[in-house]
């Protein structure tokens, strides 16, 4: 048994990197520093260790094979999940630049929201270093934060020493919209977080408002979604008056139509505080299990994010067009690849009677078993790789633990592109 | 296997060959003395044709999560322009911030080798380094930011002796991988985080009580005594602010004649006289320059059109996004390390300011002297793409085309330049310099940037065309350590260049520090932060080429 300490995690996003994990032959144990969503993903046990076609077992190099013909014979193939390190996915878009196909994040349409108001008016965002120094007021929109990530207020809010505040137990929290389900942000005084609750769909007005109060215009009304806008003023004066306030939201958790407006209205009241001459900065909550990995290397072969197409041998970007369950409803698709090296629970959508390559994490179940399944190794398990950050500008190297002999998503998916070829 | 280039006329300002008639023998990558009694594998014929080494750019944004960003935030620019794959190359896109394959394909069919990103932030050096990995046909390196983080800045208000911020930077191009050190706006990005919109050159940071003065000569202390043969690499205070002509001055004097690289200086090199209160500054500049053998420049050319500004400099980013076109722009506060703002601008040769942004860019390329001491930029996207390098190449060598282009500019901006009555024309000697022998001479690179025997065979062989935009920006030929990897303007094998690096020694107990900081302070443990090698290497394709430090070097 070797305890391996100092590991960075890819599954939290938040990028926890002191777990101490110990490895005993392929079985791992979180002996330190786990939590809720982190030591389950570490220590899923490995069950599946061959390929299948069909069910049954065959080599590596079988199922290889058959992923390439099946892809190699389709007129609009596409690639889901994309849930996996900086080679997986490096290898993923290489695969689908050659393949003509679609590339599309599990995760986008939760992101869009983000990803839309960015391309129309961009934003003034921070990172988890400055929240933990700088930050005195963090406005948490709509998300249930220590669900999301359970070690996200020890580590980055009530930790005890910071660079530039003398207290970091008085930084004040507050909520709009959903309120927390446990006492995370209750600080290490005692002190309980301001909630101003409201329904999902009363949101947009409400930011709406509390926009309004910060720009200093007029509002007539005295609630809105129920509630008070003496407290929005509240809200409001305190952004204004904290020497580093911060406003989170989750873009997935905004879970109603034209959620990008909501997304970009939070945007431009952070703006809005920086322009009355204090700072203040937004921060994005999302960016699990690979999601900001492929966007980050979508982005940077090709210039857009993770809803692309290779169909017509170019780049081209449609946040909503390349929803592949959008396209499995229309019919559109005659070849599928999933690949999610994380999360065996995260099974592929059902697209119907399609010919479909599974490339994914030991141990996941099929409802209706895929034509072509090739286990892989967890990257930051069972070999070495990167991973972003939810703030979008760390990568993680992520270490190898153990010995398992499963491929990497970047072999396979390489693999199936040479069978292209040849 | 030995090649042969027959009769080209070369052009090599590092052996101060000056458009001589030369055979060049290559062989296992690197140029060879003429064998005896061997015939040659293969031979090029390219008798007339100009040869010059591979060029190389060396500030140019390419790699890094600002210029990420800045691809996400323009869609729209990438719609226009893209490429499709072929059998070898793949697709990608080229407008504003252009992909990293596309960025590779066609640095190397203009015949570039080599390129430098210049601001990479430690903490997002991991991306910088997979970026520019992702990036075909080039060399690469990066310049470490320092200068607004919170370490360097706590050092400096705890009077640390300067042995002590050498070992800090030693140990950061360490462990980001770098091979020089920048600082952008000193500890300005740090004071904007404090609610300090503007710093300058003498006002203190109010929360370090430290000048980007002190910061300017701390770093360039640092680099010349720990031997890096990049100058300090400086993105001064004040960018983009009407009459920072006097805080660019006022910045050589501070280095009190250090070694010192001024970056983009066009946008730095700004008075207020006029009636519009902008005037140029580029005369005064070039004339401290040519004064002042210790600094050097890259010029931050711009051309009309539509681009993104991508910088560090949050802080100037904010005060400039007023002026975004579109209207949409992003600033970052990152990681109590630095920061970043992406604007994206559309310069128009009809606007005052811009036009007069044009002239002041040219009349510095003009009025200094040394080729050693400027080189050709349009700080990529920032002023321009790199695509319109053959452009610009032809306003510098061509004083009637150029004079053609500013009677086309604003009128008053006319007024308000001297470009028109300059009549030098840079020589194909000249262009060599900036481009080559001198740009790899500034960034310490050996046996790269020349044509002499045992340097690194990349080569481009170009037509000779009066029309020098045409010439340049379409060789016939360009060899990658000595394969051929260009041809007649386009990619016909994709390679890999490798990452080059320095690493000066450091005493090993700040280290120490580090930890303890990292573990008070940061998100991630200092290990963690630390690139190494392999990830730079395991994927097969990259390589680190370590460089001497000056002392190092016989």
């Amino acid at each position: 048994m070797t305890e391996i300490t100092e590991v960075p995690s890819p599954f939290c996003g938040i990028g926890t990197d002191d777990l101490a994990i110990k490895v005993n032959g392929v079985s791992i144990k979180v002996s330190k520093n786990g939590c809720a969503v982190n030591t389950a993903a570490f220590e899923q046990a490995i069950t599946d260790t061959s390929p299948r076609i069909d069910g049954k077992e065959v080599s590596l190099k079988q199922a290889v094979t058959r992923a390439s013909e099946i892809l190699r014979n389709a007129n609009q193939p596409v690639i889901g999940g994309c849930a996996t390190d900086v080679n997986g996915m490096r290898a993923l878009m290489a695969l689908a630049d050659r393949n003509g196909a679609v590339v599309d994040n599990m995760n986008f349409t939760k992101a869009r929201a983000n990803f839309l108001a960015l391309q129309d008016s961009g934003w003034m965002n921070t990172t988890l270093a400055e929240i933990k120094n700088r930050c005195d007021l963090f406005v948490v929109i709509a998300c249930d934060l220590e669900v999301f990530a359970p070690r996200f207020y020890p580590r980055y809010l009530w930790n005890k020493e910071s660079m530039f505040l003398d207290d970091t137990s008085a930084r004040e929290i507050i909520y709009i919209g959903k309120a927390p389900s446990g006492k995370a942000s209750t600080s290490p005084k005692k002190i309980k977080a301001q909630v101003l609750e409201c329904a999902d769909v009363d949101l947009p007005e409400v930011l709406a408002v509390l926009r309004a109060l910060i720009k200093e215009n007029l509002v007539i009304a005295e609630q809105v979604g129920g509630i008070a806008v003496a407290d929005l003023q509240m809200i409001a004066d305190k952004l204004k008056a904290a020497t580093y306030g911060v406003v989170t939201w989750a873009a997935g958790a905004l879970d109603f139509p034209q959620a990008e407006l909501t997304v970009q209205t939070i945007c431009e009241l952070v703006k809005e505080v920086n322009a009355s001459g204090v700072r203040c900065s937004g921060f994005p909550l999302g960016g699990k299990e690979g999601d900001q990995t492929a966007n980050q290397v979508c982005g940077w072969q090709t210039g857009y994010p993770a809803r692309m197409r290779f169909s017509s041998d170019i780049p081209e970007y449609d946040p909503f067009l390349y929803d592949i369950n959008q396209m499995f409803d229309n019919g559109e698709v005659d070849a599928f690849v999933w690949v999610q090296a994380f999360n065996s629970s995260a099974t592929p959508p059902t697209g119907g009677r399609i010919p479909t390559i599974v490339v994914a994490r030991s141990g996941m179940t099929f409802k209706e078993e895929p034509d072509v399944f090739i286990p892989v190794g967890t990257p930051g398990i069972d070999h070495a790789g990167h991973a972003y950050r939810l703030d979008n500008v760390v990568a993680i190297r992520l270490k190898k633990l153990r010995d398992s002999g499963l491929p990497s998503t970047a072999e396979v998916l390489t693999a199936i592109e040479q069978g292209l070829v040849s | 296997m030995l090649t042969k280039l027959t009769g080209g006329i070369v052009y090599d300002p590092a052996n101060k060959v000056n458009g001589k008639k030369k055979d060049i023998y290559i062989e296992d990558r690197r140029i060879v003395s003429k064998p005896r009694n061997v015939a040659p594998d293969q031979e090029y014929n390219i008798g007339g044709k100009i040869v010059m080494a591979g060029a190389i750019d060396l500030h140019t944004h390419i790699g890094g999560g600002k210029g990420n960003i800045a691809r996400m935030l323009m869609p729209e620019s990438h719609r226009i322009d893209p490429v499709a794959h072929t059998n070898i190359k793949r697709a990608g896109t080229v407008h504003g911030m252009p992909s990293t394959f596309t960025t590779g394909y066609r640095y190397a069919e203009m015949g570039y080798t080599a390129a430098f990103e210049p601001a990479v932030l430690p903490i997002n050096a991991r991306q910088a380094h997979m970026e520019m990995g992702d990036t075909p046909m080039l060399d690469k390196g990066g310049y470490v930011m320092l200068g607004s983080d919170d370490f360097f800045l706590r050092m400096m208000t705890a009077n640390k002796d300067q042995q002590a911020i050498n070992d800090y930077v030693a140990w950061t191009l360490r462990a980001a991988q770098g091979v020089g050190i920048k600082v952008v706006n000193p500890g300005g990005i740090s004071a904007f985080k404090f609610n300090q919109r503007q710093l300058d050159l003498d006002e203190n940071n109010t929360h370090y009580n430290v000048t980007p003065r002190q910061i300017l000569k701390s770093l360039a202390t640092a680099i010349k005594e720990l031997g890096i043969s990049h100058p300090l690499h400086v993105h001064g205070s004040n960018l983009g602010v009407p009459g920072n002509i006097q805080t660019t001055l006022d910045s050589i004097a501070g280095v009190e004649g250090l070694p010192m690289h001024l970056t983009h200086v066009q946008f730095h090199s700004y008075g207020t006289e006029g009636d519009f209160k902008f005037s140029s500054g580029g005369a005064e500049l070039a004339e401290a320059i040519n004064k002042n053998n210790n600094v050097s420049v890259d010029v931050g050319q711009i051309m009309f059109g539509q681009t993104i500004t991508a910088s560090g400099d949050n802080q100037r980013q904010y005060a400039n996004r007023g002026i975004s076109s579109p209207n949409k722009w992003v600033c970052m506060d990152i990681e109590c390390d630095a920061g970043c703002g992406l604007v994206p601008f559309k310069y128009k040769d009809q606007n005052f300011v811009n036009a007069l942004q044009w002239a002041i860019g040219l009349e510095i390329f003009l009025l200094v002297k040394d080729p050693w001491r400027i080189f050709l930029t349009t700080d990529h996207p920032n002023g321009a793409p790199f695509t319109s390098y053959p452009h610009l190449i032809r306003l510098l060598m061509d004083k009637s085309f150029r004079n053609d282009m500013l009677a086309t500019i604003h009128p008053e901006a006319q007024k308000m330049t001297t470009l028109g009555a300059i009549d030098r024309e840079y020589s194909m000697q000249e262009i060599a310099i900036l481009t080559r022998a001198g740009a790899a001479k500034i960034t310490g690179l050996e046996n790269r940037g020349a044509l002499g025997k045992g340097d690194f065979a990349d080569i481009t062989v170009y037509t000779e065309n009066d029309n020098r935009e045409k010439m340049f920006e379409k060789p016939d030929y360009v060899f990658k350590d000595g394969e051929l990897v260009v041809k007649d303007g386009e990619v016909v094998k994709v390679v890999w260049g490798t990452t080059h690096i320095v690493r000066p020694d450091y005493d090993k107990s700040i280290e120490k520090d580090l930890k303890k900081y990292f573990d008070r302070f940061m998100t991630m443990k200092v290990g963690n932060f630390t690139i190494s090698d392999d990830e730079i290497t395991e994927d097969g394709r990259g390589s680190l080429t370590v460089h001497p430090t000056v002392g190092e070097k016989t």
